[in-house]
């Protein structure tokens, strides 16, 4: 505490400790490294968050693309529902599912990541567990991030499909799915993909949030538990952390745009 | 107005009114004191009590009622001050060009890849006090890059249009073109950015005050929630003591979306005569198909024809979509 340094050199030692995975000892672990806890937390925040994104994202742009595409069908009752699911709050959902499927049904169990009695490790009973306490969360997540890209690919097919090569493609005699697939649904999922990006962070967010109301073993959980103890190397880090996962992420989704998009590739 | 007969934004604004009006007149039409302590513990709704009581007896409706205040506060305040920055530092970026747009363009899209929450999180739990104000602060600070992003995206496509040009050799200042010809194109861009940013706002608040890093002695819907967490409601089975408050927190933001949605169908026309087309079309018996165009004899009335926009009123054809600005961004 009492450093006789100035500041920008403890600041510079900070950040040549950092790069070498050495983040102090956590308050609330004491006396576990801070590296350790998040070695820890980060699989299953991966595990959880990661796959639930993609999943929702991947649900979401399919049914835009039949919203989009069929327009005035029962498709679009769809719409207000996943209006109504976007507006709540991911903990709020995550409450009302623990309430009916754990409390009031008790079917799924309401809190943590594995079953008391499983040993960790890659034994058929722990994995079991593991997929049976995920399923509650990983739902909730879904349920309320699938609304976004539902609309957003919605909207972006209503544009697309009013193209002249969509009317050419018709022209041509091809069938209605191959124009709906590889003609409309092929240009509009661009923006999604670059929106899936930018998106990330506001999402991320969010599921720590679930993770907190699901006392589920992640991120999102070590870190309210961090910023309820003052745990100021444990948040510095988890923050560092969650960043550079968006990063990463974000790199990937723009690897993906380069493929899709022929025409980024020409220059 | 289009935008107001418009069936979406108008339930929108509604919905919104009456909650607005609660957060006049809330605190005065509250049955109970929110604070106060009562006799009946953990109760479930009665004629007393419409929303039933919390563990130490206190009015969930009550709580309901005042705390509608501080939601809306931290909303609008935060909405307000982001879209102010989004479009002082959007409109600067997309008109000035050059160096400053290159800054600009970094630092929003360093606030956009942020994770804003845990961001949020972080910053009110290391302040010492944090009330409404400081909330909202905090809130804008992180939410203000989406929309400069599509405010600069939108200037861009403006600042060489002919009536841009035209006010340039005129030799207007640059202050007057910014606020008399730039910022008018921009309205519905502005007030659809002010609507999102109110809705992550009030996200925000509300998450924070559940996980308790908010103030938790000013009543908010996240207050009660937090309270209803932390006494195990959940598996006491007192549903009513969660439920509302989710429900007020889902029709609010409900409301902001049917708006957004209506701004969007007023400037993006495509979105607005698909939709209700398809629905005529139904009427008569014909199943809408994308690229033809129907025949019916003499039902439907012939498209009006397409007016030039004048300069001063919003340019229909603006998408507010990610294509537009990946097509600004690459240019």
């Amino acid at each position: 505490m009492d450093d006789p340094q100035p500041l920008w050199v403890q600041y510079w030692n900070y950040i040549g400790r950092i790069l070498r995975g050495d983040f102090g000892l956590s308050f609330t672990y004491y006396p576990t490294p801070v590296s350790e806890v998040i070695a820890q937390a980060l699989p299953w925040t991966i595990g959880l968050v990661g796959i639930a994104t993609l999943l929702s994202f991947i649900i979401g742009t399919s049914v835009g693309v039949l919203a989009g595409w069929r327009r005035g069908s029962w498709i679009d009752g769809v719409l207000p529902v996943a209006t109504f699911f976007s507006a709540v709050p991911y903990f709020w959902l995550g409450l009302i599912a623990i309430m009916i499927f754990a409390v009031w049904i008790p079917i799924f169990p309401a809190s943590g990541g594995y079953a008391w009695g499983a040993i960790p490790g890659f034994n058929i009973e722990f994995m079991g567990s593991v997929l049976y306490y995920g399923i509650l969360p990983a739902v909730t997540i879904i349920l309320s991030s699938v609304a976004g890209w539902i609309l957003g690919m919605r909207n972006m097919m209503v544009t697309v499909s009013s193209e002249d090569f969509v009317t050419v493609a018709h022209a041509k005699g091809l069938k209605e799915r191959t124009v709906m697939v590889g003609y409309a649904a092929r240009n509009a999922v661009l923006p999604q993909i670059s929106g899936f990006a930018l998106a990330l962070g506001f999402i991320v967010g969010g599921t720590l949030v679930t993770e907190i109301v699901f006392s589920y073993p992640g991120i999102g959980f070590v870190l309210f538990q961090a910023v309820n103890a003052k745990d100021y190397p444990l948040m510095q880090a988890i923050f560092l952390v969650i960043t550079i996962a968006v990063l990463v992420a974000n790199l990937l989704a723009d690897v993906l745009y380069v493929v899709l998009d022929p025409r980024t590739r020409q220059d | 107005m289009g935008f107001i007969r418009n069936r979406k934004s108008l339930t929108g604004l509604i919905i919104l009114g009456f909650f607005v009006l609660i957060a006049i007149i809330g605190p005065w039409i509250a049955p109970y004191d929110p604070d106060a302590l009562g006799d009946a513990t953990l109760a479930p709704p009665s004629p007393e009590h419409w929303l039933g009581t919390t563990q130490v007896g206190q009015d969930i409706l009550s709580q309901l009622l005042v705390g509608t205040r501080g939601v809306l506060v931290v909303g609008f305040v935060s909405g307000a001050i982001a879209t102010f920055l989004a479009v002082i530092v959007g409109v600067t970026a997309g008109y000035v060009g050059g160096l400053t747009d290159e800054i600009l363009s970094a630092l929003a899209n360093i606030f956009l890849v942020i994770p804003a929450l845990p961001l949020i999180i972080i910053i009110t739990s290391q302040l010492p006090s944090a009330g409404e104000f400081t909330t909202a602060a905090v809130i804008s600070i992180t939410a203000w890059a989406w929309g400069s992003r599509i405010m600069r995206a939108q200037t861009l496509s403006l600042r060489n249009r002919d009536f841009i040009q035209a006010s340039r050799a005129n030799g207007e200042s640059l202050w007057r073109i910014v606020t008399v010809e730039i910022l008018p194109n921009l309205t519905a861009i502005i007030a659809s950015s002010f609507v999102g940013t109110v809705t992550f706002a009030i996200l925000s608040e509300i998450t924070l005050a559940f996980i308790g890093v908010a103030s938790i002695s000013d009543w908010n819907w996240g207050t009660i929630l937090f309270w209803a967490q932390s006494n195990q409601a959940l598996a006491r089975g007192a549903w009513w003591w969660f439920v509302p408050a989710g429900l007020c927190i889902a029709l609010v933001g409900m409301a902001l979306a049917l708006i957004n949605f209506g701004i969007d169908e007023y400037v993006s026309p495509r979105l607005r005569t698909t939709a209700a087309r398809s629905r005529d079309l139904k009427r008569l018996g014909i199943t809408p198909r994308v690229g033809f165009t129907p025949v019916a004899r003499g039902h439907l009335a012939p498209p009006k024809p397409r007016r030039r926009p004048k300069p001063h009123e919003p340019v229909p054809a603006i998408d507010t979509s990610f294509a537009m600005i990946e097509e600004e961004a690459n240019r």
